[in-house]
């Protein structure tokens, strides 16, 4: 079921032929919602003033995307009048009521919204401009102040910010009054030209892989930016891929849907095999930059599915995870460097003869480290499980501070190295090829595999007797208990499978950097593998792999950049807002778990069911009846035909 | 267990009762001199009761008297202090709840408590979830349909979103996905309208036909008692009346206590 009754209005069923125009245009109605369309422009001007005291626009001038036009600083403002101008236009349709007419009225509201923006920045000029806030503010500063003015002064930039934020935000509601067609073909043109200029360095990487540098030469010239001419091309190429292609997917898509039985289960082992074949091949031709990028988008993704495992599927709420990614590297890392002084303080300490460094290779540290790492599962989960909600999770991130800590602590430095860590860790020898740090490729290739058992691991487990008893524990722990099932173990499991996921993580991670310190376990480590899982789709494998890709790959890891290297400062409170907005907007995640969004649209579901009159509200179904919005208590109480007939009589 | 597969009406004359206690004197299950703590307040005091098979008893009691302590300890989830749980003549004081649902011990607990966001279909299977025969599992499904034709309906739906009344049904489908022995009801009639509690009664007693023991945690004591065999009436922890149904109706104690005439 699609929940249908709060879809915003974005999508309107096309009538046939290309529909350039909106149906139904009233120019002549200027209905506006002045009240919201005042505060969407407050908070179109707080975010943009937010922005420019950030340092985004200051610190990402540099980085042109339109060469000699328009730098990435700009860019990362302008987006904002135009998002907010669209959606201070979106309605929730509901069946059955008819919308506002569409036409001046949008524009209007749209250009108000942006124009506000535009004013609280010309307010943020004329506030620079007179006062000096620099000491609590670090980038209220004459730089600032020029950019803003767009080096022309400061009047200039107050009346054009305002008449540019207007522009933008009318330019955003003139979306409202596109047909679809139209509004696909211009969501395409704009999409791709923005990809490609800001995903430039990586395009220029693998273009160099694919021997395809001449097209990259057309499109960014000597480099920084795409070039005026590259922008019209992209445009040509975009519009016209989108023009012919229209249509072509869903068909594909449908032609697949409709296959049934063997047929289908062939066309989907071919598909899978043609994605696998691809994550194997491509890796071969793109260069380092990529092959680095994919390494850490798959380190995390194990990480992230691990975590997926305890959080998502047993319900266990670990804010510690990073310790068994700690254990997992520390581990791998005394057993493998000819230089970790691990076995030889444990000989001096412990025993009577002295002993070397093990210097295991890599593949046979693993076993020790799996059986290390479950070991550590089972010794910090034995006490936390016994805990519940925010007791347990409070007490987990205690956990993984102490696990950090222990590594770092000047009482264990004979082992683990303290501050300095372990270094010179060498690379996994598998005799026919090494997997080397400064070979990202053979990284990817060893992450790739072990992410295939993940996935195997999870998939597999999830359609178990054990995936039951684990969504029996997150439903209601203590009836899972009284259906006989052994809670603690149980919790105690998820734990280790999790611990254990990590430590191939961990191990990875140790041979690829050569080198490990405390200071890579940070409890951040743990957040960000949470906000993967939850970004993603908590409790469902492609949102987790959805997830690690657009947050490690997009944004990047704790201390790996990601392809918007740029963005690297503004990491975390790009973080933070998408958290916020995926809370709000979509909780379940980008690619949901059919039984949470269930859980959490279980409102509009029961609307829509109610609309469409699959509940019959004749029945004795007070619960699922009526719509929970109209603030019906839910009654336990049936008339008593309900079961008659269906018991012997007494 | 065969006694499943022939439903008995429970008007017959073969109704399993306290007459087959002479038969068969090992209990069930059992409380031999039972206390239990819930950190230093002491809840059950010296408490025995005996439960045998295909009865249908009842325990009475007002508000945290401990009725609810007592089935939780029953089925393992609450560990006696002192005293013993015996089941099938074992003592299994320190054995786990599965091991005790496996031997035929199930619970439905206060209030029902199904899995709320899980579908009824999976609530029903995590019933079973002790046990590995996938056709006798399928058999029991398709019995607990024809028993509950409605819930056969709404397999998909999201249990919470069920009426009080079909809840009912399924947490009792899932109890009976066990192949119980003996069934652990806490309040079954608690929150259902007052036509549902007949209704239900009339339900326990169908299963209690097909020869599942019942012990019946009630407030509803009139009800209980009438179509229980004995009941045991628990005051704060401790067991003041132990007596038969008819016997307990007529206590002229218990009916100025609980039955309010
Ligand atoms: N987990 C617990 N920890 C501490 N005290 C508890 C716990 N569970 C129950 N108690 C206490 O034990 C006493 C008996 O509780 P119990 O649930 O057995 O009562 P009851 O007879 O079932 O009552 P009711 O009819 O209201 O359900 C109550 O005073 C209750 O507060
Ligand atoms: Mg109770």
């Amino acid at each position: 079921m699609i929940p249908t009754a709060a879809v915003e209005a974005t999508s309107d069923s096309a009538p046939t032929g290309f529909a350039w125009r909106r149906d139904g245009l009233q120019w002549n109605s200027v209905e506006v919602e002045w009240r919201k369309v005042i505060n969407w422009g407050g908070l179109c001007a707080l975010g943009l003033v937010f922005i420019a005291l950030s340092g985004m626009l200051v610190g990402l001038d540099g980085r042109p995307v339109l060469q000699r036009y328009f730098s990435l600083g700009y860019l990362a403002m302008v987006w904002l009048p135009l998002l907010l101008g669209q959606a201070v236009n979106n309605e929730v349709v509901r069946e059955g009521i008819a919308g506002r007419p569409r036409g001046a009225g949008d524009l209007l509201a749209g250009a108000t919204v942006g124009g506000l923006g535009g004013l609280g920045l010309g307010a943020l000029i004329l506030g620079i401009a007179n006062f000096d806030l620099r000491d609590p503010l670090v980038n209220w500063s004459p730089q600032l102040l020029a950019l803003l003015g767009f080096n022309q002064g400061n009047t200039f930039g107050f009346v054009v910010w305002i008449l540019l934020g207007a522009a933008l935000g009318m330019l955003g509601a003139s979306l409202h009054l596109m047909g679809p067609d139209l509004r696909r073909l211009v969501g395409i043109v704009v999409g791709t030209v923005l990809f490609v200029a800001i995903f430039e360095t990586i395009i220029v990487d693998l273009a160099k892989g694919f021997r395809l540098v001449f097209v990259t030469d057309f499109l960014y010239g000597l480099r920084g930016g795409l070039l005026a001419e590259g922008v019209v091309a992209l445009a040509v190429v975009a519009g016209a891929a989108a023009v012919l292609g229209q249509g072509r997917i869903k068909e594909a898509k449908a032609s697949l849907a409709a296959l049934e039985g063997t047929e289908r289960k062939w066309a989907n082992a071919i598909l899978l095999v043609v994605a696998a074949a691809l994550l194997v091949i491509v890796p071969q031709f793109t260069g380092k930059i990529t092959n680095e990028l994919l390494a850490n988008v798959g380190i995390f993704l194990l990480l992230a599915l691990g975590l997926n495992i305890v959080v998502g599927l047993a319900g266990i709420l670990d804010l510690g995870y990073v310790a068994f990614f700690a254990v997992g590297g520390y581990a791998t890392a005394v057993l493998t460097s000819p230089r970790s002084n691990f076995l030889p303080a444990v000989c001096d300490t412990f025993l009577w003869f002295e002993c070397e460094p093990a210097s295991l290779p890599w593949a046979l540290a693993l076993v020790v480290v799996v059986i290390v790492a479950a070991l550590t599962g089972l010794f910090i989960g034995a006490p936390v499980i016994r805990m519940r909600g925010d007791y347990l999770a409070i007490v987990t991130l205690g956990f993984g501070e102490i696990i950090r800590l222990l590594f770092l602590s000047d009482w264990l430095t004979g082992f683990f190295g303290g501050a300095q860590g372990v270094t010179n860790i060498p690379p996994a020898d598998f005799g026919l090829f090494e997997v080397a740090g400064i070979d990202p490729r053979s990284v990817f290739y060893l992450v790739l595999f072990f992410c295939g058992v993940a996935i195997y691991i999870s998939w597999r487990l999830e359609r178990s007797r054990i995936g039951r008893a684990w969504m029996a524990i997150r439903e209601d722990e203590s009836v899972a208990e009284a259906m006989g099932i052994n809670t603690v173990n149980m919790k105690l499991m998820a734990f280790v499978v999790g611990a254990i996921l990590a430590s191939f993580g961990g191990a990875i991670f140790a041979a690829k950097v050569g080198s490990i310190f405390p200071s890579s376990f940070l409890i951040l480590v743990s957040i960000i593998i949470l906000v993967v899982v939850i970004v993603g789709g908590i409790g469902n494998i492609p949102g987790v792999i959805l997830g690690a890709v657009v947050l490690i790959g997009v944004l990047g890891g704790p201390k790996q950049p990601g392809l918007l290297q740029e963005f690297s400062q503004y990491k975390l409170l790009i973080y933070g807002a998408l958290l916020i907005w995926m809370m709000l907007k979509r909780p379940e995640g980008l690619l949901p778990n059919a039984r949470r969004t269930r859980e959490l649209h279980q409102d509009e579901f029961l609307q829509d069911a109610w609309l469409k009159g699959e509940v019959d509200l004749d029945d004795d179904d007070p619960t699922g009846g009526r719509p929970a919005a109209e603030g019906t208590v839910p009654m336990e109480t049936t008339p008593g035909d309900s079961a008659s007939g269906e018991v012997a009589p007494a | 267990m065969a006694e499943h597969e022939t439903p008995v009406d429970p008007s017959d004359a073969t109704n399993p009762g306290p007459a087959n206690r002479g038969e068969d004197p090992v209990a069930l299950l059992e409380f031999r001199g039972v206390n239990t703590h819930y950190g230093a307040v002491h809840i059950l005091k010296d408490v025995d009761l005996a439960i045998y098979p295909g009865e249908l008893v009842c325990l009475l009691g007002g508000n945290a008297s401990g009725k609810s302590t007592t089935l939780k300890t029953l089925l393992g989830m609450v560990t006696p202090t002192t005293g013993d749980v015996v089941l099938d003549g074992e003592v299994v004081n320190d054995k786990s709840t599965s091991y005790r649902v496996e031997r035929g011990v199930t619970m439905v607990p206060e209030n029902r408590r199904l899995f709320k966001r899980l579908s009824v279909k999976e609530n029903l299977e995590l019933g079973a979830y002790l046990r590995n025969d996938k056709a006798g599992i399928n058999e029991d499904l398709d019995r607990i349909y024809t028993m509950f034709p409605r819930v056969k309906e709404r397999l998909s739906q999201k249990a919470g979103t069920l009426s009080g009344g079909e809840q009912q049904m399924v947490a009792m489908g899932r109890a009976l996905m066990s192949r119980p022995r003996v069934l652990l009801m806490d309040e079954p009639s608690m929150g259902l309208a007052p036509a549902l509690v007949q209704t239900n009664f009339e339900l326990i007693q169908q299963i209690h036909s097909e020869g599942v023991a019942i012990f019946m945690v009630e407030q509803n004591a009139n009800m209980a008692l009438s179509i229980a065999d004995r009941g045991w009436v628990l005051q704060t922890g401790k067991v003041v009346l132990d007596d038969t149904a008819d016997a307990l109706l007529a206590n002229e104690q218990l009916r100025s206590a609980y039955l309010g005439h």
